[in-house]
């Protein structure tokens, strides 16, 4: 229990996707823009990636990988290269199930993500985290820890970056450094703050 | 003659993919601590977003309007797993390096970007110099980026020392901060000021003010 404990904190904190890793940065800076829109952005992250990281664990070990068709009966076959394709696929066809399903039973959150679902796709921070599971071999339980804490570190990103741009509307920014350098400059900032976490021994 | 070399120098400066179109960011930060993997990434991904987008112009008019996203995934997927293969064979240090980063170059927009914006409505040749175009628009960045923080960071380039460090016996004390992830935001966000103030009509209108009359240089 404690391993994942501290593989959750870790996730969120330490190797936080967006600030240590750069991923999905192009969504981090588009959607920025407002407190309410980056929490829902922030909560589809985190549902999604909590399914696809534990979904794509199950095909890797049990198709993709090295000798992982021995059920099958077939223990010399390697379908590793075929990973980013299917991991991709994965994504987007839950992207398009979690769409379906929300529409139908939770329309209300549905409305609220709006354009937002169908973008997740193509958001780096989702492919990044299967990857991720696959390069560092996750057992299964915690591959859904790493899906969770990875979901939340990225929103927790989004929606403080959020925060800091609604302020920053007030204050004089120098012509050049207006709109995507000053984010720039800003994540930056947080990203020197959130390397204070690398010293937290778990 | 004239249109071919608008659609490869544009996109270098006047309409950079990464600092004005905000496309491919994260990779364009992540593999930049030192040059030789930022010069691999640049290959990789011009050779995928070239190829892509002719690929795709080649079929576009028999792509079903309702499924082309799909389409696009496979065919830049295929391309990526392709290139990821061959630097496992040939480059398999620098491709340890880069880890997961190849395989993200299928999620990096600007590839899908051109797809969509530029190679479903245009000939195979123009899509592919155009796709030529914004890959070393990109590698322009990336590669000025991991210069400055593999010189200043390391006090090397390509492996090799230019500023001769304290602990050999030099006088250049290494600077951390360049090879840790908040250097890259500082970096990137330095240099779209610097390009920004050259070429003025990139910049961004504020979007709220308080006191018009107390900007001296409103534009």
């Amino acid at each position: 229990m404690e391993a994942y404990v501290s593989l959750f904190i870790k996730a969120v904190f330490v190797e936080n996707l967006a600030l240590a890793f750069f991923l999905g940065m192009c969504t981090f800076l588009a959607i920025s823009k407002r407190v309410e829109t980056a929490i829902s952005l922030g909560l589809a992250v985190i549902a999604v990636q909590t399914i696809t990281v534990p979904v794509n664990y199950l095909i890797y070990n049990f198709i993709l990988a090295d000798g992982a068709l021995a059920w099958a009966g077939l223990p010399d076959v390697d379908l590793s290269f075929l990973g980013l394709v299917s991991y991709i696929g994965v994504i987007a066809a839950l992207v398009q199930i979690l769409e379906m399903v929300l529409d139908r039973y939770v329309p209300k959150l549905y409305n609220a993500l709006g354009i937002f679902l169908p973008l997740i796709t193509v958001n780096c921070a989702i492919l990044g985290g299967t990857l991720f599971m696959v390069e560092r071999h996750y057992d299964f339980g915690e591959s859904v820890v790493y899906g969770i804490g990875s979901g939340t570190g990225w929103a927790v990103a989004l929606i403080a970056l959020a925060g800091i741009r609604e302020k920053l509307k007030y204050s004089d920014v120098p012509n050049g450094l207006q709109g995507l350098g000053i984010t720039f400059i800003i994540v930056g900032l947080m990203s020197l703050g959130f390397m204070g976490f690398s010293g937290v021994q778990l | 003659m004239s249109e071919i070399r608008k659609i490869v120098i544009d996109p270098l400066i006047d309409n950079n993919p990464v600092t004005l179109q905000m496309l491919g960011i994260c990779s364009a930060l992540a593999v930049t601590t030192s040059l030789l993997p930022a010069l691999l990434m640049c290959v990789a991904l011009t050779s995928v977003i070239a190829l892509s987008s002719a690929t795709i112009s080649l079929i576009r008019n028999r792509i079903p309007n309702n499924i082309r996203i799909i389409v696009h995934m496979t065919i830049i997927a295929s391309l990526v797993i392709l290139t990821d293969q061959l630097l496992k064979a040939y480059a398999f240090e620098t491709s340890k390096q880069l880890s997961v980063f190849v395989g993200l170059i299928i999620t990096n927009c600007i590839v899908l970007g051109r797809a969509e914006a530029f190679a479903m409505k245009n000939p195979v040749g123009l899509s592919f110099l155009d796709g030529l175009g914004n890959g070393l628009g990109y590698s322009l960045i990336l590669i000025a980026v991991a210069t400055l923080r593999e010189l200043f960071g390391a006090g090397t380039l390509l492996g090799y020392p230019i500023l001769e460090l304290v602990q050999d016996g030099g006088w250049y004390e290494a600077n951390g901060l360049m090879l840790l992830p908040p250097s890259a935001f500082f970096i990137i966000g330095f240099l779209i000021w610097v390009i920004r103030t050259w070429r003025k009509q990139q910049v961004e209108d504020a979007d709220y003010q308080i006191h018009e009359v107390h900007r001296t240089d409103v534009y």
